[in-house]
Parts: structure tokens; sequence; C-alpha cells
């Protein structure tokens, strides 16, 4: 875990922060969403945007004090009741991060099904030290994430916003190839399988045969 | 109403208090670390487990309002138990570093850790450690000690008005502090010590002094503004070791200003210990023999005329009136305390008191301040306001430099122009204040320590006139001093007599002998270079360099003494140490003089003293407490409002960390005035 304390002595912040017309045509939809006096409660999504500007603008997505400064300023709140709210949250990164940032759920449904390999598979084909870090091209972050909610299809490789499931090493590999040029797989399982059903197709309710097959109840 | 049953006592409470109020009602006492009466309820540490019949589960009494007909238990097997629990759980990861821990002997985590604590630990994991957070000069942290109760975080918010302290990250890694590492702006820092309940928030000047048990305390008042905060002053042998606030509901509440609390190191540097004479120029140590002997040569056939007294900010009522009754048999007019030439009239006591009472400033609805600052002359009083503001809507006209109150006000101006629109009707205030039941104005020093100060002053009473703030109810006219002689002063009316001179006219040679009680504030380069200048107080400052006789006196934690704050509210220093070498009580300075020039006051006694100040004004004889005013009486000051001029409103204390000897003085309040001095400057701009 990064030391969240101390943002404000950290050289990589820029100085200044704006949102640009995109984020400002959405600011303006949430700010619309709550009351006069309770805009506070727009802190989150605002955080959100300003993450989302920073991956589109400069490739990496992350939220820096500058921005949480300008929340306040925009929402009449104290900074540091950003702040409060920022590190709160881990999905806001308060450092840049890669252009791909991968956040590897390694809790026991996803561990015990091989998440172990899928973390494998990252540092070598990244180029990751470990988790927090950044590969040297600068286009992969690591993080270990807790329960990502979807253990149905564990193991999941959570990339920026989309999620990977069923992974194993080699498939994490071909998805890490696969951003590396400059493709972005389609989402979801990587076996195939129709989100979160059965593999190999559907397994019950599959008409009279599976009927007679099953003794009757006494 | 609601009827509640603690352990077995029936108590009825108003609906919408908590148990715990319930609890406290029946006087049983109720473990606690996040809750505080005067903030905001947080319920986070759980301490305050108690057991609700019908109720599976023990409750946060804190945070739990109560029903009719509730029988609530604070003592049974499951609330020691969830007690047991919680402290068991607080202790996880708090340090075992009492030994080396200000807070010791005075921490609640310890006292309650006897109560509810085990003998030994369960838990055999590393403890977490935190970073300490650096929030300047005052408040020393230890983070690893923090049990995140976040009280520190709602004083801030809530009665400092200085939101920069909040919790970041959380669960294991969860942090107070103000995330982007700054000191804390705010001049009532110091009360973080007092209301962290453990030794996370602690003085980091008094960091390793002293322990609570080693200490005398004498209960006593602040002087270093007018607010007269109730202290209670710690000293071990000859040194005040830290002032803390004393409860006082009408005065202070339970708060202390910074320069309060953290001047003492000033008290023992730069102090007059022994008489001193200037012969050929310079400053000789003498006794007080010679020195009374060379005042009274240069005395000898001078007229009452060419004599003269000025009274300083820090000077007590007791030697007030002894130099007056002093000058007064040597046939002197010439007396005055506005040292800095503030155009206060003394006719009625209402023109010169904060009339309103700090208590009444609770129930005004519309307010105005007109050259002041009220967060620098009186940070007490303007949390006060700030408890208003945060009570309800309250609209706020301020007229004078923008500066940050800690809460919001309209600047409608920065002088005299805004009075004349207000009196007109022209801007829109007007119409607030004429709409508001109970409003009112305060003036502050730096409205009328100006050429047309009587203007100003006569201005704002007919502001008060005007508006309705002047009623047989409320008295809504105050006038906000910063120190704390003042008012005193002016009771016993220390001003001129009939011709008298006024500072002005004393200095530039307008008096052959001077007498300064503490009068550091005036400028001393424009006495007249023949005048004789005899300094009394305690401190080497202004006034002692130019001294051509230097008395020593005592500070107010050496003396009893009576100080009348800006309400008009009597109140009594007593002396926590003796004045150091030959310093002397200054009121007994003034009586042993007279003797030596052949007009001995009649007093020899301190209480004969008070009686004498009784004579001079009743107020002197009722300390402690102070009627609310009304006014019937609409005639206003003797000054014309037609004499406003354009020049703004300046601030009239150009540094709140060192604004008289003692402050000056300090090494802490150096310290301050560097780490907050520019931001401070700027935000009086
Ligand atoms: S520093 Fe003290 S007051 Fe602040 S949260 Fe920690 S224990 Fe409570
Ligand atoms: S454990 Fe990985 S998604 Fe739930
Ligand atoms: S005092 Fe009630 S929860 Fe802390």
């Amino acid at each position: 875990m990064t030391d969240q304390t101390d943002a404000g002595a950290d050289s990589v912040q820029p100085a200044h922060f704006a949102f640009d017309a995109d984020s400002e045509a959405e600011i303006s939809r949430v700010l619309a969403r709550y009351p006069a006096a309770k805009q506070a409660s727009a802190v989150l999504p605002l955080l959100y945007l300003a993450q989302r500007q920073m991956g589109r603008l400069t490739g990496s997505a992350w939220v820096p004090r500058a921005a949480m400064d300008e929340i306040a300023r925009r929402l009449g709140i104290a900074p540091i009741r950003v702040y409060e709210v920022a590190t709160f949250y881990t999905m806001f990164q308060l450092r840049p991060v890669g252009r791909f940032h991968l956040q590897v759920c390694t809790t026991t449904p996803c561990w015990l099904r091989g998440s172990d390999e899928v973390v494998a598979a990252c540092r070598r084909t990244a180029g990751v030290g470990g988790f927090g870090e950044t590969s040297a091209d600068g286009l992969f972050t690591m993080t270990e994430v807790e329960c990502l909610g979807a253990c149905v299809n564990a193991p999941i490789l959570q990339v920026n916003d989309d999620f990977y499931e069923d992974l194993d090493g080699p498939r994490t590999e071909a998805l890490l190839t696969a951003l590396k040029r400059g493709e972005v797989p389609p989402p979801g399982s990587t076996i195939g399988r129709q989100t979160s059903a059965p593999e190999g197709g559907p397994q019950t309710l599959v008409g009279p045969a599976l009927a007679a097959a099953t003794p009757p109840a006494e | 109403m609601a009827k509640v049953t603690v352990d077995g006592v029936e108590v009825e409470v108003p609906n919408g208090a908590s148990v715990l109020q319930a609890c406290e009602l029946a006087g049983r006492e109720i473990p606690r670390f996040c809750y505080h009466e005067r903030l905001s309820v947080a319920g986070n540490c759980r301490m305050c487990l108690v057991e609700i019949e019908k109720n599976p589960k023990p409750v946060a009494s804190c945070a739990f309002p109560v029903a009719d007909g509730m029988v609530v238990k604070t003592d049974s097997p499951m609330v020691r138990q969830s007690r047991r629990g919680v402290m068991e759980f607080l202790l996880i990861n708090h340090p075992l570093d009492c030994p080396i821990c200000d807070q010791g002997g005075e921490c609640d985590l310890q006292d309650q850790s006897m109560a509810y604590g085990m003998d030994h630990s369960r838990y055999h994991e590393n403890k977490r450690a935190v970073k300490d957070k650096d929030l300047g000069p005052l408040v020393k942290t230890v983070m690893t000690r923090c049990i995140q109760c976040t009280r520190c975080i709602r004083f801030a918010q809530e009665i400092a008005g200085v939101p920069e302290l909040g919790a970041t990250a959380r669960g294991e890694n969860m942090e107070i502090g103000t995330y982007v590492e700054k000191a804390l702006s705010s001049e009532l820092s110091g009360n973080l010590i007092d209301i962290c309940p453990v030794g996370a928030l602690t003085s980091k000047p008094y960091a390793f002094v002293a322990r609570p048990w080693e200490l005398t305390k004498t209960d006593s008042i602040d002087v270093l503004d007018a607010v007269g905060t109730n202290i209670r002053i710690d000293a071990r042998g000859s040194e005040v070791l830290r002032i803390l606030p004393r409860l006082n509901e009408d005065v202070n509440e339970e708060w202390l200003a910074d320069k309060a609390r953290f001047s003492l190191d000033g008290l023992k540097r730069r102090r007059l210990d022994r008489p001193w004479l200037r012969r050929d120029g310079k400053l000789v140590a003498v006794s007080w023999q010679e020195a009374f002997a060379a005042i009274a040569q240069r005395l000898q056939g001078l007229s009452g005329a060419r004599i003269g007294a000025i009274a300083g900010d820090l000077a007590d009522a007791e030697s007030m009136v002894a130099l007056k009754d002093l000058m007064t048999g040597l046939g002197s007019p010439n007396l005055d305390c506005r040292q800095r030439g503030e155009k206060l009239e003394a006719t009625r006591r209402d023109f010169y008191c904060f009339n309103t009472t700090i208590a009444g400033i609770e129930e005004t609805d519309a307010l105005l301040l007109v050259g002041t600052n009220p967060r620098h002359e009186a940070p007490v009083l303007n949390a006060r306001i700030r408890k208003r503001v945060l009570a309800g809507s309250l609209p706020i006209a301020a007229i004078g430099a923008a500066a940050d109150l800690t809460y919001g006000a309209e600047w409608i101006g920065d002088g005299p122009a805004a009075l004349r629109a207000l009196l007109a009707g022209t801007h829109g205030f007007s119409s607030v204040l004429s709409a508001a039941k109970r409003p009112m104005v305060i003036l502050g020093q730096g409205a009328v320590a100006r050429a047309d100060g009587a203007a100003v002053l006569a201005a704002a009473w007919e502001i008060a006139a005007r508006f309705g703030m002047l009623g047989a109810d409320w008295h809504g006219f105050n006038m906000l001093h910063s120190a704390a002689a003042r008012v005193g002063a002016l009771d016993l009316g220390f001003l001129p007599g009939p011709q008298g001179k006024d500072v002005a006219a004393m200095l530039g040679g307008g008096v052959d002998l001077l007498w300064l009680l503490g009068a550091d504030e005036i400028d001393t380069d424009a006495i007249g270079a023949g005048t004789f200048v005899v300094y009394q107080g305690h401190h080497g400052d202004a006034g002692a360099a130019r001294a051509d006789v230097i008395l020593p006196g005592a500070a107010y934690t050496e003396k009893s003494a009576t100080y009348v704050n800006t309400e008009g509210r009597a109140q009594r220093t007593a002396a926590a140490l003796h004045p150091p070498g030959e310093a002397r009580e200054d009121w007994k300075i003034l009586r042993a003089f007279s003797d030596v020039i052949g007009r001995r006051l009649p007093y020899d006694d301190l209480d004969a003293v008070r009686q004498r100040l009784g004579e001079a004004h009743p107020v002197f004889t009722r300390t402690d407490t102070v009627p609310r005013l009304a006014c019937t009486d609409m005639t206003g000051p003797a000054g014309d409002s037609g004499g406003l001029s354009d020049a703004p409103f300046v601030p009239f204390l150009a540094d709140y960390y060192r604004t008289d000897p003692i402050s000056r003085t300090s090494p802490t309040m150096a310290e301050c005035a560097r780490t907050f001095g520019p931001a401070l400057m700027q935000a009086a701009e």
C-alpha cells in the first residue's frame, strides 16, 4: 500500500488542474442531480470524472491533488473533505499509474482458482516488478485488490474499467501482449462462456432427458 | 419530556436528548472518548455502551436518543463486559508508552483502562505505527497514540472554523492529519490539546516539562486580550509551566486563545526584577530607596500640570486607582489610558462596554462589525459568534479590511463611507438590520483609534439607535476592546481631568514627569527629550527602554488583581507565584512611593484598596457577574457623525501573536508569528 498521507510533497503533482469540455458537460449533468444545498454529494462522481479525464488526456488515470482542490472549490467544501473521500476509496489513484492499470484479485476464491499465475504472468509479460509498481515502459501498473465481486468467473484481472475473467497464465499473457500491440480484446470471460453461465453450456433445465435421469424424490 | 429509568433512578429528560445525557442527569458517569458536549456526535469509539432493557445488544449511549419509559442499566455484567471488549480493541494499536507520554496522569484512556482494561494483552501481532504530523509550533503530535475519536477534526471544523483536519485512508491505514502538511491556522489550536482524550495531541512547548501532580494550580484570569478568559495557572517552584482554560459558560465556555495559553515563556524573559536609574545616560541598578528618591527629587517644584501618567494595556485596577489617587494628590489632571489615541468616551458606561455580553451574542439575529477583526482581537469571543452562526442563519456585514473570520461575512466597505450608506438606508444591509429583532453592532478599537474616531463612535451609536439595537430588553451596541486593562481604566476615570492632557499632549514635552504604568504601546520616541520618565511594569519593553527610573512590578500571574473585561465584568486574578527578585505588586509600589513624598495613600492592604475601588465604581465590588443591559436613553456620545473621513479602517492588531510586553517576549509567540505571520498578513490585507 502506498503512503497516502503526504501527496503534497510529491514532485509528480501538477500545479494546476482544470476540467476539460468533455468533463464539464458531464459535470453539469451530475450536479443537476443534487439539490443546491447538497452539491457536496457530487464529490464521488467528480473525483471519478477527474480520474477519467487524466486517463484520457495523459494516459494515466489518476487524481492529482490540484484536481481535488478544484473539486473542493467547485463544490464549496474544504479541500480536506475531498482528500478524505479520495483516500478512502482505493479505486481512486492518487499517484500516476500506467496506461493499463492491472488490478489483480487475489482474494481466496480467485486465489484458489489460480490468481498466482495471473500475477506471475503480469510480472513476466507486463514487466512490472511487484504490486504497486509500474513497468519501465510506463504501460502497466499492477495493483493487488480484494474481491472484485466476480468470483464466479475467478480468477479476475481488472484492466482500467474492464474485467477479464476465467484467466490462467497463458491467457493473461495473450491479453497483455494484445494490449501492448494497442489492441483491446473484448472484456468478459476469456474462455468464451456467456456471462457467468456454466462452462460448456447450460447444465440445468435442459429438457425431459435430465428429468428422466433424476430419480424422483421420495 | 421523556421518563427514563437509569439504574433504578427515574429522571425526566427532554425528547431528543441522548441516553448518555439521561445517565448523567441520573448521576451515573459514562466513560467516553469521542463524545464531547460542545461538538457534534460521532458515536465512533463505543466506550459509552450501556444496556437498554428489551434491547438485545449494548447501545452507544451518546448517539442513542431517549424514549419514554426506557430502562437503562449502566453497570450490568453485559455493560461491563462490552466496555472491556471495546477497551481491549482500543489498546490493540495504542502504544504502551505512558511513561514517556505527556498526557500521563491526565489521560482518559489511561484512567478508563484502570476501570475496564485487562492486566495483560491477548494481542501478539505487530502494533500499527503512524507517522507524526507537523501541525505547527504549538501542537505536538504522536499519532501512533491516536484512537481516532475524531474530536480534533470536529473541533477544527465546528468550533475553530478551520476545516483543515481530516481522517484520510481507512481501516488499518486511517490517519488523522491535514493530508497536505501544514500548520493549523487557528488562534484556538491549543484547545486541541485539551480536547484530545489521549496523548496524540499535546503541547509542544510543554513537552516533557512536568507531570500534572507536580503542579500547583491557581485559578485566575487571562489578561492578554479583553475577553477575561478564566484560566488555571499551573506552576512549579518559581515558574509558570502551563496555562489551561477554566469553565465559564458566560465568558469563554471551555476555550482559551493560543496567545493566552502559550505566551507564558515570555513571563520568564526580559523581566524587570530590580529598580533601575538612568545615570549619565546609562541605566544602573539601584535600591528602591534610591529609585524613589530620584523621582521625588525630580518632582520637587513641579506643578501638577507638568506631571502626567499613562496606564498600559495590562494594568490592573488596583494599581490604576492608586496611581490616579497619587496623581490627584500631586494636583495633576493629566491621566490617560487610551495609549493609541482611541476616541473612547466614558460619560456613559454603555458607550465603551460590550453591552450585549458574550453569551448574549447567541441571541442576536443580525450582526454588523465595524473596524474590527474579532478573530484576532478576541478569538474566544469570535468562537461565540461562530457558534451563533452555526446555530442558523445570521446575516453578518463587516466594514473594514476584509479578513477570514472563520464564518462568512459580507464586506460592505473598508471605511466610514459604508456607515454613511447604512444610515442613509442606501445599502441593502440596512433593511436586514431593520427587519432584525435583536441586531447588534461590534465596534473594534481600529474604528475609534483614528482622527475621526469620535465621529465613527457617534455614527455607530446612531446606527444602533436607528435600527432597533437599543431597547428595553436588548442592548446591541458593543465596544470590543483588545486590552484587558481598558474597561477598568475607563470605569475608574483614568482619563484627562479638567484641562488635563491626553496621551498625545503628554508626549512631545507636554509634561516634565511622565509615569508609565506598563504603557508600552505609546510612541515612546515621541516623548519629549526633557521629560523624566518613570516606567513601572514587569517587562523590559518599549517603555522601560526610554525610562529614567524603572520600578519593577508584577505580571498578572504574580498578583491578586482586578480586571474588567470588555463586557464590563470585573474578575480577579490570583497570584500563582511571587514576582521575581525585588519586583513588587504594583499598588504596593505606588503606596510606598506616596509615603516617600509625604502624600501617603490611605490604604494599607489589598482589602482597603478594593474598598477604595468600590468607591470609585460599584462594578469593582460585584465581581464575576455582569447584568444584562437594556438601553432606554438613546442620547449618543458627544462626537458628530458628520465628521466621518473616508480613510479606510486599518486592522488594530498588526500581529495577533505579538501584542503586549509578555507575548512580544515569548519565543513561542515569535515562532508562531514566523509560521503564521505572512499568511495572516495577507488575509488581513
Ligand atoms: S488525535 Fe486525539 S482528538 Fe484527534 S482523533 Fe486522535 S485521539 Fe481523537
Ligand atoms: S475473489 Fe476475486 S472476484 Fe471475488
Ligand atoms: S462516546 Fe459514545 S461512541 Fe464514543
